[in-house]
């Protein structure tokens, strides 16, 4: 009996291996899992980088999307047997990632175009990918015109210069941020966060929140439908309402300026082909291209030296130079830290309070 | 329940057994196999641990998500009770048109999504939303009324939805109530509200204790109904579950929270029964 499954299992392996010869033959083209978050991001990106990249290092491009990667990076490590490669998710299970040992470490001589961007957009487990940032919105039927609209978090937070109802992201990450600059910190010099005292700065404006926002979408109908009179969603969800011709408006001053990233799966399947896709991935003409087919800053800033994207459209750009100087860069590495995780936990308390 | 002594019962029981057993094993392999995985799983954090119910008898956060998530029920239930027998009482007594009628508008939500059901109830309720509008046009108002994104909008939704398995089994049990009684009732000098309190009301226990305990356990487990219309402050655990995969991100720690609710309601069900007898009540002998 033992003797009969073991032969059978061992037909089953034989199969499994005969099947799997054709794909990793010396012949076939080289190839690369690429997985990122699905919808409209994806399907831009496609256009203005994967097929690209893929046409220019002569590989194939396979894709697979997934809202939430880092549950499936974790199954894949954790059956010894990896199937993608390159994974695009917010920078944070990237750092978290590397700090799992699931994630490859990177080594960029091997990555010139990384190489080139700036120290703080990229880590020893991850590349910065695109830019989107946490912004301040507001209502052009509230507030008429530039002059008479909060500009900042302390503004915000002014509930007798700028009445007006409300809304906050129901999560800690970008709100403690932008507590912390209400209070007066400046945006350079906010990390590591003051965890006590952000909870305690938020505890002031709580009353004045109408609604804690849980998805994007749900931050940019409040807004629209006049629910709230201002709201910090991320800068996509405005600038796609302001397209439509709504009423609304937003400033980069003070945004929170976040990430996804490029990371290697540990013991990628193909892990040389996977290098040379994530250096293409951060080149500056194919990340010029992003930002013309969705509202996502590139995360390589020569981007803005190629031409590509004229002026105006930098302007729109949460990281074209001149709004990113505005801005404050989340710490990825301060969030996945235990101290950022500590965070995390003590959002519910505070929510139930 | 029925414990019979002839031989003939006993064959028509083995009978009967034997063609339980699909159902069984349907029942043990989507119900129990799951259940004791999800037990197993809130023992379990790199090795047999503890240390998720630890957390959850430790911190706070979990009580007070217990004890609204148990006040909303209540609330709930109580409710759906006082809006549903009325319309089970009409619904049961009407003639033939009307009873369809009252019947298919009882029924009819069940075809919509709870999402879409949620969404309506927001168009309804927030600051420019209709109720507010209205009442601001006739001049009641001269400032909206927060009616969405708090407690007072997620409960109300979750009424709206969970109604119909409140007025459901009441119709059910006033169905099978003989008109004749309360007419015998009456001919033994009962006035219309004694014969209803002495008679009516106690037949149609069974359906009141069923539409009560559906309601009640299915608003314990509700999630997009408060999530969308309570604001972002109604906590409710199973919101609280949801969170906990992602920030600890195992299930153990999801788990051991969804086991402590159901020991809750299994306490809740077994006190209840010790005080009222659900035998009694639901008919049987």
């Amino acid at each position: 009996m033992q003797y009969a499954i073991r032969s059978l299992l061992g037909g089953a392996l034989a199969i499994a291996g005969a099947v799997a010869v054709p794909g990793s033959g010396a012949m076939a083209q080289e190839q690369v899992l690429f997985v990122s978050q699905g919808g409209a991001y994806q399907k831009a990106q496609t256009i203005a980088i994967l097929d690209p990249a893929a046409k220019k290092l002569g590989i194939k491009v396979n894709q697979d999307s997934a809202p939430d990667a880092w549950p499936v990076m974790k199954t894949q490590i954790a059956s010894g047997k990896p199937t993608w490669d390159v994974v695009d998710t917010p920078t944070g299970y990237c750092l978290r990632g590397g700090e799992q040992g699931l994630v490859e470490k990177l080594d960029f001589s091997k990555l010139p175009n990384a190489a080139a961007m700036p120290a703080e957009y990229r880590s020893d487990y991850s590349v910065a990918y695109e830019f989107y940032s946490s912004v301040l919105a507001y209502s052009l039927k509230k507030f008429a015109d530039a002059a008479s609209a909060p500009k900042t978090w302390a503004d915000f937070w002014d509930v007798k210069k700028f009445p007006g109802r409300r809304a906050l992201r129901n999560h800690p990450i970008a709100t403690l941020e932008a507590a912390l600059m209400a209070d007066g910190v400046a945006p350079d010099k906010l990390y590591p966060l003051d965890v006590d005292r952000a909870l305690k700065k938020l505890e002031e404006i709580k009353p004045h929140i109408t609604v804690w926002w849980t998805s994007g979408a749900q931050s940019a109908q409040l807004l629209n439908d006049g629910e709230v009179d201002m709201v910090m969603p991320w800068n996509g969800r405005v600038s796609a309402l302001t397209k439509e011709g709504a009423k609304v408006a937003y400033t980069y001053t003070q945004g929170i300026l976040q990430s996804t990233s490029l990371c290697i799966l540990k013991g990628a399947p193909n892990l040389a082909t996977a290098i040379k896709f994530v250096n293409e991935a951060v080149d500056p003409v194919l990340q010029a291209n992003l930002p013309l087919h969705i509202d996502y800053g590139p995360a390589n800033p020569n981007a803005f030296g190629t031409g590509v994207i004229s002026s105006a459209r930098a302007k729109e750009l949460p990281s074209a130079p001149e709004n990113a100087s505005r801005q404050a860069l989340m710490s990825y590495a301060w969030w996945s830290s235990a101290k950022g995780e500590e965070a995390e936990k003590r959002w519910l308390g505070f929510m139930q309070k | 329940m029925a414990q019979s002594a002839t031989g003939q019962d006993d064959g028509e029981q083995r009978l009967m057994l034997l063609l339980a057993v699909p159902a069984l094993l349907v029942v043990s392999a989507l119900v129990l196999l799951p259940l004791a995985w999800l037990v197993g799983q809130s023992f379990w954090d790199n090795g047999l641990s503890f240390a998720h119910y630890q957390r959850v008898f430790s911190e706070a956060v979990y009580w007070r998500s217990f004890g609204l998530t148990f006040r909303i029920a209540a609330l709930v239930t109580i409710a759906c009770l006082l809006l549903g027998y009325p319309v089970a009482y009409a619904a049961a007594m009407a003639e033939r048109p009307w009873k369809a009628l009252i019947l298919a508008l009882i029924v009819l939500p069940f075809w919509t999504s709870v999402l879409v059901r949620a969404y309506a109830w927001l168009v309804l309720l927030q600051r420019t939303g209709v109720v507010n509008q209205m009442l601001e046009r006739v001049g009641l108002i001269s400032e909206p009324l927060a009616l969405a994104h708090n407690e007072f909008g997620a409960t109300l939704a979750t009424v709206h939805i969970l109604l119909p398995f409140m007025v459901l089994p009441i119709y059910a049990a006033i169905e099978k109530i003989p008109p004749d009684l309360m007419q015998a009732a009456a001919s033994l000098g009962g006035g219309p509200a004694y014969a209803f309190r002495r008679v009516f009301l106690p037949l149609s226990m069974p359906g009141v204790i069923s539409g009560m305990t559906l309601v009640f356990i299915l608003t314990l487990g509700f999630y997009i109904t408060p999530e969308l219309l309570g604001g972002g402050r109604v906590v409710m655990v199973s919101m609280v579950v949801s969170r906990n995969v992602e920030l600890y991100q195992q299930w153990g720690a999801a788990s051991a929270v969804g086991v402590v609710l159901l020991l809750i309601v299994a306490a809740i069900f077994y006190a209840v029964s010790r005080v009222v007898s659900f035998d009694r009540i639901l008919g049987d002998k």
